[in-house]
């Protein structure tokens, strides 16, 4: 017992001695929240547009006062004629513009009907999709002013209520997407990297000599990024709840067990990466290229997974942070409890022991 | 023959508070074969490495081919060849393309290349394995290697940093055939080791212990003021009083 | 310029003996190109909305019926109970759940107006949003038909005053997400391949042992540097012009602008890159350190750089870090090269950071490139 703490003192000093390995542990994740919590978000504001009014009457003006206090347009200088527009575009200086027509207010006066013209640069479709709702609404909600109450004029008002988000806090999609990836790094590519840098100097061979079982010296190398993985995990929760007023919903205690479930299936990966690699670049290019290119695109929290083709969906079937992250969302954010769970958790659980069996036979397997 | 190709004067180097090396004094001439010897951890490499332009010295003075080691670095580098304890010849290029990178890179014509460079390939004995990679050869032939590319051109001074490192006594003797011929031929060579049987085979030895030049004198000189007949022995007496150890 | 010559033939050799090298060239822009943009999809279409109709009205139906026809929602389910809908969308089953009051129809025509209920999975990100704007959209879109019905009742009794909108969607006007995707995926692997190359390769012959031996040489700090970068530029232009390719033949996307003005910026950025990588191998001494170091930093970059997210949705110092990462530039330049047709005159600006950027990471690596310590 006391031969294992020692091991696992070692490697701790391995760790806490090389000031990039640390930038890796424990920079990224911090860098990632506050990245993901201030600066990234998946809202559209500030949409550069101009306006192109021939009309100058009170009905456009009107019109070009509502856009504006909306805070989801930022007006930018007026163009004159669709050529301007297009250099705008081209320019990337706005992404929409607003035409009225010179007759505007005369039109809506004698025909009852105006028109106006929007252009959209529809080389980022999701924005243009975003401006014509916003115009949309804007514009149909200035026509309604226009016609005094008491006319028929239908008006179905959706109450939007936000379920698990009541606050509108926009970091909460990402932090369970950021929790997984960060595991990921730490126990696969970390673990995977210090088992075969004993490898190369040769003192793994020096490891197997001694008294210990092999497996007793794989666990030891394991362990202590167990350790550091629960820290980070601590860490990452401490940020979110002070730093990004991220409420914990459901119970620490499960939250914490379905966690270390996901550890031991990470660490697995990465003996297993160890074991059949012998140069520290290629366990870490295995583990970045095979486990961390997948688990970004494939868990679900930066791309939808059923919008993918159907190979895709299998293979995020076969990743198990897929699995995490569902238990994640499901029992941080949601409060849900292990009734919800029960079935993911017995797959991650059961990817877990398989995992480690495996990892653990291979190695015994290579010594022989 | 008594021009000093290599002089110092106090020459330090220090890390913080910890002195690598401390005021060495020494002169080496031309055409000698110079043994600088030391346990690990002793201060030799660091020594060297300053000689070569490749560490800043934190005091003293020194210069090397006539060329003075603080401002006038490039000018010893074109001057001097270099052998380090790791070979460093490319080991994904063959025998003859590490040539050519290397006369290239010290001035000589595409000619004088290959010319020379038939001549080394004759002299060593390589023949079919000059197309190999380096990679491929048996580390014997490596060193051998390496220290002629280091002299390919024809420098005034060669610095070889442990070369003898790891190979069997016979490839050991035939590397030192090397050296003598080198020097022989007026090259000047300026070689660390810790292996004591090599000292006999230099005209001039130092030994440095704890950063500090510990003697300095020709092999027989030395075995007689210690009152000994090995080298061994010589060593011993000195690295006893040594306080530092390990590298 | 002798000296020069001698270093370029040598790091080409070795670089054509090294296998690894000659697959990155090839076979990673293309799997990354292909399978990518399969993946990295923004889209939002099958949104699941689960329906609580009290009502059962002809309206609420028409409403149901309207939401489903429209395309981007699937119909996962309708209950008489919220709670039901609720486990729906607990159980990752329903993004969306649109609750319809009892006397919706009743209410909306005597009053003109009425309330529905929609609840949005808040945490299943940009998905819930978008839909929840979409759903919004369809709405009014309803509530407008209804208007259309009764305004021929009331026809020449008041004038309504009607603004009708047309709408055009230039460059890309199917609005197909690939156009947006892939120019900007060229660019992250453009920026993983070149800000990784150099720094692992000099740090490489630091490990070995080859970079002291040049360090006594007499080669002069530029050619040596020189001597790295230009061959990595070259596997930089090559990878590039496999992407391109790739991107042709694949997606069938031709640059709309000049192809040379495409070039162009990938050449200054690349050298941009490989002076980063460079600047990173000064301060490594291994080749995991240096991994290490570029792997933190690439992240930033590529999460910053507005492919991911936009920039103009950033805070205002998010926005200032953003525009210190020269991913930011090539990526906010690509696709209006390649989709709208923008030439040099339009996008002079970020060829000057980019051209700053590659002078100052270059010249910090230089400096700090030490042939003595």
């Amino acid at each position: 017992m006391k031969q294992l703490l020692a091991f696992i003192q070692k490697e701790f000093y391995h760790v806490f001695r090389d000031k990039r390995t640390l930038l890796i542990l424990f920079g990224l994740p911090v860098v990632q929240i506050i990245l993901f919590g201030f600066a990234l978000n998946s809202e559209v504001k500030n949409i550069g547009i101009s306006v192109l009014d021939n009309a100058h009457d009170i009905n456009s003006q009107k019109i070009i006062e509502r856009i504006a206090t909306s805070s989801y347009f930022l007006f930018k200088e007026p163009v004159r004629n669709y050529s301007e527009i297009e250099k705008r575009f081209k320019e990337s200086s706005i992404k929409c513009a607003l035409i009225f027509p010179p007759d505007f207010s005369s039109d809506m006066m004698r025909t009852g009907n105006a028109q106006v013209q929007v252009i959209t640069d529809a080389s980022d479709p999701n924005t243009a999709t975003i401006v014509v709702n916003y115009l949309n609404a804007i514009i149909s909600g200035y026509q309604k002013e226009l016609n005094p109450v008491g006319n028929v004029s239908y008006r179905i008002i959706p109450e939007v209520r936000l379920l698990y988000n009541e606050e509108q806090n926009g970091s909460l999609n990402f932090i369970p997407g950021v929790i997984a990836l960060i595991f990921m790094i730490v126990c696969t590519a970390l673990t995977s990297v210090s088992v075969v840098r004993e490898k190369e100097l040769g003192t793994m061979e020096i490891l197997l000599v001694s008294p210990f079982s092999p497996v007793m010296v794989l666990l030891a190398k394991a362990i202590p990024y167990l350790v550091l993985s629960v820290i980070n995990f601590i860490i990452i929760l401490m940020l979110s709840v002070y730093l990004l007023d991220v409420q914990i919903k459901g119970s620490l205690l499960l939250l914490f067990i379905e966690s270390i479930i996901f550890i031991i299936t990470c660490l697995s990966l990465g003996l297993l990466i160890s074991n059949v690699t012998n140069s520290q670049q290629s366990a870490m290019l295995m583990s970045m290229m095979g486990m961390m290119l997948p688990t970004l695109l494939f868990t679900g929290f930066m791309f939808p997974i059923e919008n993918m083709p159907l190979i895709f969906q299998v293979i995020s079937h076969i990743i198990p942070s897929s699995y995490y992250y569902i238990i994640i969302k499901a029992v941080m954010l949601k409060g849900l409890g292990f009734s919800y769970i029960w079935k993911e958790t017995l797959i991650l659980s059961g990817m877990s022991i398989f995992l480690l069996a495996v990892a653990l036979k291979n190695f015994k397997i290579r010594l022989s | 023959m008594d021009k000093p190709v290599i002089i110092c004067k106090d020459l330090t180097k220090q890390f913080g508070k910890f002195k690598a090396v401390d005021r060495i004094t020494f002169d080496v001439y031309q055409g000698e074969i110079f043994g600088f010897l030391g346990a690990n951890g002793a201060g030799k490499t660091t020594a060297m490495r300053m000689l070569c332009g490749l560490s800043f010295p934190t005091s003293g003075e020194a210069s090397v081919a006539g060329f003075d080691v603080y401002k006038q670095k490039e000018k010893i580098k074109a001057s001097i060849g270099y052998m380090s304890q790791k070979f460093s010849l490319y080991e994904n290029l063959t025998v003859f393309e590490n040539i050519e990178f290397y006369g290239g890179v010290y001035g000589l014509s595409r000619t004088e290349i290959k010319q020379r460079g038939e001549e080394m390939v004759s002299t060593l004995g390589l023949g079919k394995e000059a197309k190999k990679l380096v990679g491929e050869l048996p580390p014997g032939w490596k060193q051998k290697l390496a220290f002629s590319v280091a002299i390919f051109h024809r420098p005034k001074i060669v610095f070889l940093d442990e070369p003898t490192g790891g190979v069997d006594p016979i490839t050991r003797r035939q590397f030192w055939d090397l050296i003598y011929e080198a020097a022989s031929g007026g090259i000047t060579v300026f070689v660390t080791t810790h292996y004591m049987d090599e000292a006999e085979y230099c005209n001039r030895i130092s030994v440095m212990v704890d950063g500090r030049v510990a003697a300095l004198d020709t092999p027989a000189n030395l075995k007689k003021e210690f009152n000994t007949g090995s080298m061994d022995d010589v060593f011993y007496q000195l690295a006893r009083r040594a306080q530092r150890t390990g590298d | 310029m002798k000296v020069l010559g001698f270093l370029l033939q040598k790091e080409f050799r070795q670089m054509f003996r090294d296998k690894t090298i000659l697959a990155m060239m090839f076979m990673v822009p293309t799997v990354q190109l292909i399978i990518l943009p399969l993946a990295a999809n923004f889209e939002v279409k099958n949104i699941n909305v689960a329906f609580v109709d009290h009502d059962h009205s002809t309206y609420s139906q028409k409403l149901v019926n309207k939401i489903a026809s429209s395309g981007y929602f699937r119909v996962v389910g309708s209950s008489t109970s919220y709670n039901d809908a609720l486990i729906l969308v607990e159980k990752n089953e329903a993004d969306i759940v649109l609750e319809i009051p009892a006397g919706f129809e009743r209410n909306l025509i005597r009053e003109g107006s009425q309330k529905v209920n929609l609840s949005v999975d808040a945490i299943n990100g940009t998905k819930s949003a978008i839909g929840g704007g979409y759903l919004t959209a369809v709405l009014a879109d309803f509530s407008n038909s209804l208007d259309v019905n009764t305004k021929t009742h009331f026809a020449g009794r008041e004038k309504m005053q009607g603004i009708s909108i047309t709408y055009s969607d230039w460059f890309n006007p199917k609005k197909e997400y690939k156009y947006y995707m892939v120019p900007g995926i060229l660019v992250l692997l453009l920026t993983m391949v070149g800000g990784f190359i150099t720094a692992l390769n000099i740090v490489r012959e630091k490990e070995i042992g080859t970079i002291e031996q040049i360090n006594v040489t007499p080669i002069k700090k530029w050619q040596f540097i020189l001597g790295k970068l230009i061959p990595f530029w070259i596997v930089g232009m090559i990878v590039f012009t496999v992407g391109l390719t790739v991107m042709y033949i694949v997606y069938a996307i031709f640059p709309k602008g000049s192809i040379a003005v495409l070039y162009l910026f990938a050449a200054v950025y690349l050298v941009a890159l490989l002076g980063f990588g460079l600047l990173i191998s000064t301060f490594s001494n291994t080749q995991l350190q240096a991994m290490f170091v570029a792997f933190f930093f690439m992240m930033i970059f590529m999460l910053m750089s507005g492919f991911f997210t936009s920039v103009d949705s950033m805070p205002p110092w998010a926005r200032q870090i953003s525009n210190m990462t020269p991913v930011t530039h090539f990526i906010s330049v690509v696709r209006p090269i390649v989709l709208k047709g923008s030439g040099l005159l339009e996008t002079k600006m970020e060829m000057l950071y980019l051209a700053g950027f590659a002078v100052l990471l270059n010249g910090l690596a230089i400096l700090n490139y030490r042939k003595t310590t």
